[in-house]
């Protein structure tokens, strides 16, 4: 595969159909501007400034770009919000649509068949699998991203938190919680 | 099209393989055909690249790596779209005699280009279904591309989101222009979609334009 990458990259530089440079680039912007850091400083934000979160559930594009993050597969952001009743987990069954200002690139177990295919159909084993067990009684809500629309869970906040600053409150959300396959 | 990519409710393509600290890209050529992928010219229709990637068939759609797809589908859509010959894909060089392109994304745009805010809303007329309204999904079986899984086709829902109107991917990847549709978020109970098995409480949520709808 690098063998016939490289032939092609260098056939299309070659042709002027893309800049050597912004590929460096590019890989830079996904490698180290964008991740799960993003969107943990969104929640963070949100289980600490209330004005803010309502901004975030009303309208998640603008409330999210107030910190600095928005571009493609992130322009229609839709937050869902974990409860001690509800919990919600988003997939991607035809393809691997994920939110990537908030997220960056998603893992390979993301876009895997396994995991697009049974999300829809066995989200409580799914989650399982990830290692939390939920409740009967709690409503699993699974979001299947078939249009632009892009989801970011809103996990709850940890027990015992109170004191801790946003920063540290950041450092404890995971991307999996953020996608719902996982709690905090 | 009915694809193994509409892969939503099978329950034997085997375990989640879950990989600890793992890195954005795997190899340096993942890397490379993601960049190539977001700079080439092809990207600007994002619903031609999403199909082109369905087009490959099934056995070897299952068998091949994420980026193996996203090559694969590069690669054909360069050649059909006619920026690259297959003289000059078979060759891996440029024909001396074409013209010299420029690039849709120079390197100093690139910053800019992943994150500023685009929109697929469009004006389009007004939406036929409110939130709380019932609907049922459309038992279509199109050819070309399509956004509607198969596993919610036939299935009744609430309507419970209006997104306004976007861009239509099953026009939109076939060069019928973008075509926008009213988009809803559609809620059906998992019961609907899987049986009495399935928990009472659980609900599947979907993102379908208006022509993937009727009123039930």
């Amino acid at each position: 595969m690098a063998l016939r990458v490289k032939a092609l990259e260098s056939l299309l530089i070659e042709k002027g159909l893309v800049d050597a440079a912004a590929l460096d680039a590019i890989v830079d912007h996904f490698e180290t501007k964008v991740g799960p850091r993003n969107g943990a400083r969104v929640v963070a934000r949100a289980w600490t400034d209330p004005a803010f979160k309502a901004r975030l559930m009303e309208d998640a594009t603008s409330a999210i770009a107030e910190l600095g993050y928005a571009g493609g597969q992130g322009d229609h952001m839709v937050v869902v919000e974990n409860t001690p009743t509800t919990h919600n987990l988003v997939v991607c069954t035809l393809c691997s649509c994920y939110p990537w200002p908030v997220l960056g690139l998603p893992p390979v177990w993301y876009k895997s068949s396994p995991y697009r295919s049974r999300a829809v159909i066995d989200p409580r084993g799914v989650i399982a699998e990830f290692g939390t067990r939920l409740p009967d009684d709690v409503e699993v809500r699974v979001w299947d991203s078939t249009a632009e629309i892009r989801y970011l869970v809103l996990p709850q906040r940890p027990a015992e938190t109170d004191g801790l600053s946003e920063e540290a409150l950041a450092a404890l959300v995971t991307r999996d919680g953020m996608i719902g396959t996982s709690t905090l | 099209m009915n694809g193994v990519h509409d892969m939503g409710g099978m329950t034997n393509m085997g375990p989640i393989e879950l990989e600890p600290d793992e890195p954005v890209f795997h190899h340096v050529w993942e890397s490379r055909v993601h960049a190539l992928s977001m700079s080439s010219p092809t990207r600007a229709n994002i619903d031609v690249g999403r199909h082109q990637r369905e087009l490959i068939p099934g056995p070897e759609y299952l068998a091949m790596s994420y980026y193996q797809k996203w090559f694969r589908g590069l690669s054909e859509l360069l050649v059909s779209l006619g920026f690259v010959t297959p003289q000059e894909y078979a060759a891996g060089k440029a024909d001396p005699t074409a013209a010299m392109a420029r690039p849709v994304l120079p390197a100093a745009d690139v910053g800019a280009r992943f994150s500023r805010r685009g929109s697929f809303q469009r004006e389009a007329a007004r939406p036929a279904f409110a939130p709380g309204d019932t609907v049922r999904a459309r038992n279509l079986n199109p050819p070309g591309h399509t956004r509607l899984p198969r596993y919610a086709r036939g299935h009744v829902g609430e309507i419970v989101a209006v997104h306004g109107a976007h861009v239509f991917p099953d026009s939109h990847a076939h060069g019928k222009g973008e075509d926008p549709h009213p988009l809803y978020t559609v809620r059906f109970t998992a019961r609907e979609l899987w049986g009495e098995a399935a928990n009472p409480r659980d609900r599947v949520c979907l993102d379908l334009w208006e022509p993937y709808l009727e009123r039930a």
